[in-house]
């Protein structure tokens, strides 16, 4: 039973790999998207643009109460009717994560920004810095170091919630694994194996955030 | 395109019924994942040795983990070794699984945020264990976790939507099943997403509020 067991994995090793590569592509394009629009917010909500400030509260607040799986089905069914556009379920997943994570780390984001000294800026503005400077040279590079251990936790999120993509039709490693499934019946097996998939992606992760985190909050 | 005003209309008694299923298996889930974190809390604030250990590897599974395959691995895995459940009973089983995890997090924190001199001096005029959790760790860790307690619990409530995964009646399986039955898409998607702004955007300002008024309470004493 061991054995055939282990034999049916390496079997279904190379179908596997392909389904788990379009889980990690979705997650690492979420990710990389996420990380660029979620600093974008933060700068965006620290700059004190009434009007801009009131958009970005309504857009964080909508991914905050909608469910993400919700937008996953909102986009998936309703970009075919209400733009004719028909996007392909595994562009749906990653605009959605996108988005959402955007809003994660923008959050993430504008809260280090707001928690750096306010001596920070005012220096900066003192010295002549136009706002691109200010940011680019004395805001960001602080906020960034501190915001990286709770991001790191984003991203952890955005890959387990990128399971949610096979729902709307993404042949992922989850669809491949219940294929494997429908012919052999090693349920256990296999659903073993995708638990473990995402915790051996995601616990290294969590560890780094948690390490670095206490290593920067004590110097 | 125009909506079908009668046909949401006739969906109604359903959809009210779908939200009375999230929220039971919402609330359903937070108190049972209430307790567990309760217990788990327990163990690690008086490093009982062995369980001390396993609640740490129980945490790390849990949030490391997506829930859907925690899902489908109780609703579709068990049976092969003889555990059959409803969907109902797999949701409350693996939201249990994963929120317990989260708020035994959040429990952790708020009693490493009680000042030990707190404990030590509990101990020195001679509370029991039962005397200093009740008395002094429980009453200041609480208020110290409440706003991470209500965001997770909200959380909780937003993540009963996977559960539609395993046949659960709740909103989004309901929204589910008369678009494959009456092709409505559009009625059926403005439905849900106003049940969600409903049901979730006051908790989530709420929740706003709160930390906001917490952070206050901080900075004023």
């Amino acid at each position: 039973m061991a054995s055939s067991g282990l034999e049916l994995l390496w079997v279904s090793l190379p179908q596997l790999a392909k389904g788990a590569g379009q889980t990690l592509s979705i997650s690492f394009l979420s990710i990389a998207i996420s990380t660029i629009g979620g600093v974008f917010y933060g700068v965006l909500r620290t700059l004190n643009v009434t009007w801009l400030n009131a958009i970005l509260r309504i857009y964080l607040e909508l991914f905050r109460a909608i469910p993400v799986l919700v937008w996953l089905y909102l986009l998936f069914f309703g970009l075919p009717i209400f733009f004719g556009l028909s996007l392909p379920s595994f562009w749906c997943a990653v605009l959605v994560l996108s988005l959402w994570g955007a809003s994660e780390v923008g959050e993430v984001a504008r809260g280090a920004l707001h928690s750096l000294p306010r001596g920070q800026r005012e220096a900066g503005l003192s010295i002549g810095l136009n706002a691109a400077q200010l940011y680019g040279y004395v805001l960001l590079p602080q906020a960034l170091k501190r915001m990286t251990p709770p991001t790191i936790n984003v991203y952890t999120r955005i890959i387990k919630t990128s399971s949610l993509a096979v729902l709307i039709g993404v042949v992922d490693v989850i669809k491949v694994g219940q294929q494997i499934i429908e012919r052999t019946y090693e349920s256990v097996l296999i659903y073993g194996a995708l638990f473990l998939f995402f915790f051996f992606i995601c616990y290294p992760l969590s560890a780094a955030s948690r390490v670095l985190e206490r290593r920067w909050t004590q110097a | 395109m125009t909506l079908d005003y009668a046909f949401i209309l006739s969906t109604l008694p359903a959809f009210f019924k779908a939200v009375g299923v999230t929220l039971q298996v919402g609330l359903i889930a937070i108190a049972t994942s209430l307790l567990v974190a309760l217990l788990n809390a327990t163990i690690l604030v008086f490093r009982t040795p062995y369980l001390q250990k396993l609640v740490g590897f129980y945490v790390e599974l849990a949030r490391n983990t997506p829930l859907l395959i925690q899902l489908f691995f109780v609703y579709f895995a068990l049976p092969a070794v003889g555990i059959q459940v409803s969907g109902f009973t797999a949701a409350i089983i693996t939201m249990t699984f994963l929120g317990g995890a989260y708020l035994t997090e959040v429990l952790r924190a708020g009693v490493d945020a009680v000042p030990q001199a707190q404990l030590e001096s509990g101990r020195s005029i001679g509370l029991s264990h039962g005397q200093l959790l009740r008395y002094v760790i429980l009453p200041q860790a609480g208020i110290l976790s409440l706003p991470s307690l209500f965001a997770n619990f909200i959380f909780l409530l937003k993540e009963t939507t996977v559960v539609s995964a395993v046949a659960v009646p709740e909103i989004l399986y309901t929204t589910k099943s008369y678009i494959a039955l009456y092709y409505k898409t559009y009625e059926m998607l403005a439905v849900l997403t106003l049940i969600c702004v409903l049901l979730f955007l006051p908790l989530s300002l709420l929740l706003s509020r709160l930390e906001r008024r917490l952070q206050h309470g901080q900075f004023g004493s």
